[in-house]
């Protein structure tokens, strides 16, 4: 059970173009704040092998063609092949390649912000809730017997919150939106910026899929519903431009 | 633009200082019998009752880019609203970042106490755009 009486550490961490909130509920001993050093220095190691923005990085000198995948470190392979199957199984609305260079940012964010969750639950912070700049990863309760409550940003009013997802054990919440950097999501197939939503939430079991789904489920557009419905373990919050909502039958489950 | 953000820094601690009202926080707010007000919070007599209803008034807070104060309105121990007393406004850009900033931070602050979230998930946001979300509000009342 998390642990009311000796709350662990809470830190912010400005990394990968972004701030990570890590909030530990469980008791704070050596190990685990050995973990959070850990993971810290993970989610920067990633930066410097992922960065698109980097000219030096791995990913950088992979898609210029100046390195081989051979000379890369074995996570990228890893990533790769993880954009590879979410390619896949979004009949190719998740793209590697979205504006035409090799970036896999729209999976490696969730893929490290689920790493540092686990490098904590490894060393015995089992209650934790992984904020990668707006995509969650939480694991066990906020305080024994209450559960997580994840506020959802609405995307057509600033300061407001949209509902509240509330997680009892694990779970993943991504949101896909335009409110913070605009229209960045391209439709893989027209290359044009995706347009259907304003934002779209997707709560799942691990942050990498989820996350990277909740991105091809934004691109996908007006088959969106109809697709999340048919995905095992996953539920959608959509909200559109005009301030319409939609939400998959199971939604409910998670949040008004 | 440097100036800007940390203005809006500055600016930030309002909802620092909104958030450190919330009622399980504080008892004595959401509870019936007490009267006395809790450290950070004054209550007003002419509006205060037993049931965490009426007018507090926030001490005033000192940031590097000038005082801040706030009162907050209670209904049965929930913010209703919230008035601005005292804000940065030396120049121009102040008001200006004021203006906009400060009725924004205000309605998250009134958000983030009355549904007692643990956390955002929104649109990924900048390093920048971090600093005036409700996420970093809800990071440095914890702090």
């Amino acid at each position: 059970m998390p642990d009311t009486t000796a709350r662990g550490p809470r830190h912010v961490e400005h990394v990968m173009g972004t701030v990570f909130t890590f909030d530990i509920r469980d008791r704070p001993t050596a190990a685990v704040h050995r973990a959070l050093a850990e993971a810290v220095a993970h989610l920067h190691r990633v930066d410097a092998v992922f960065s698109t923005y980097r000219p030096d990085s791995h990913i950088s000198r992979l898609g210029s063609g100046g390195i081989r995948l051979a000379d890369c470190p074995p996570e990228v392979h890893e990533v790769l092949s993880l954009c590879e199957r979410v390619t896949h199984d979004s009949d190719g609305w998740f793209s590697v390649v979205p504006a035409g260079t090799l970036d896999p940012s729209g999976l490696v964010k969730g893929w490290a912000t689920e790493a540092a969750s686990r490098l904590l639950h490894e060393a015995g912070a089992h209650h934790t809730c992984v904020n990668g700049g707006g995509d969650l990863q939480l694991r066990g309760q906020a305080a024994p017997g209450i559960p997580w409550r994840i506020g959802i940003a609405h995307p057509l009013r600033p300061g407001e919150l949209a509902t509240v997802v509330t997680a009892d054990g694990d779970l993943a919440v991504a949101t896909s939106g335009t409110a913070e950097r605009g229209s960045h999501i391209l439709d893989p197939h027209s290359g044009t910026p995706a347009s259907a939503f304003a934002s779209l939430t997707l709560v799942g079991p691990r942050l990498t899929l989820t996350d990277a789904y909740a991105t091809a489920v934004f691109a996908r557009g007006d088959s969106a519903h109809d697709w999340v419905e048919k995905l095992h373990g996953y539920e959608a919050l959509a909200i559109l431009p005009d301030g319409q909502e939609w939400r998959t039958s199971g939604f409910s489950r998670y949040g008004s | 633009m440097r100036r800007a953000v940390l203005a809006t820094t500055g600016i930030s601690a309002l909802v620092v200082v909104l958030l450190s009202l919330k009622p399980h926080q504080l008892p004595v707010l959401a509870g019936a019998a007490p009267r006395s007000p809790a450290s950070s919070a004054t209550p007003h007599t002419r509006a205060t009752t037993s049931t965490g209803t009426g007018t507090f008034t926030g001490d005033p807070i000192n940031t590097d880019y000038g005082t801040v104060q706030v009162a907050a309105t209670l209904a049965k121990g929930r913010i209703t609203s919230v008035k601005v007393l005292q804000a940065p406004d030396q120049n121009g850009r102040d008001q200006q970042i004021a203006s906009y900033a400060l009725p924004r931070l205000t309605q998250e602050a009134i958000g983030a106490q009355s549904a007692h979230i643990d956390a955002v998930s929104g649109a990924s946001y900048t390093s920048q755009g971090y600093i005036q979300s409700l996420q970093s509000a809800l990071d440095q009342a914890h702090a």
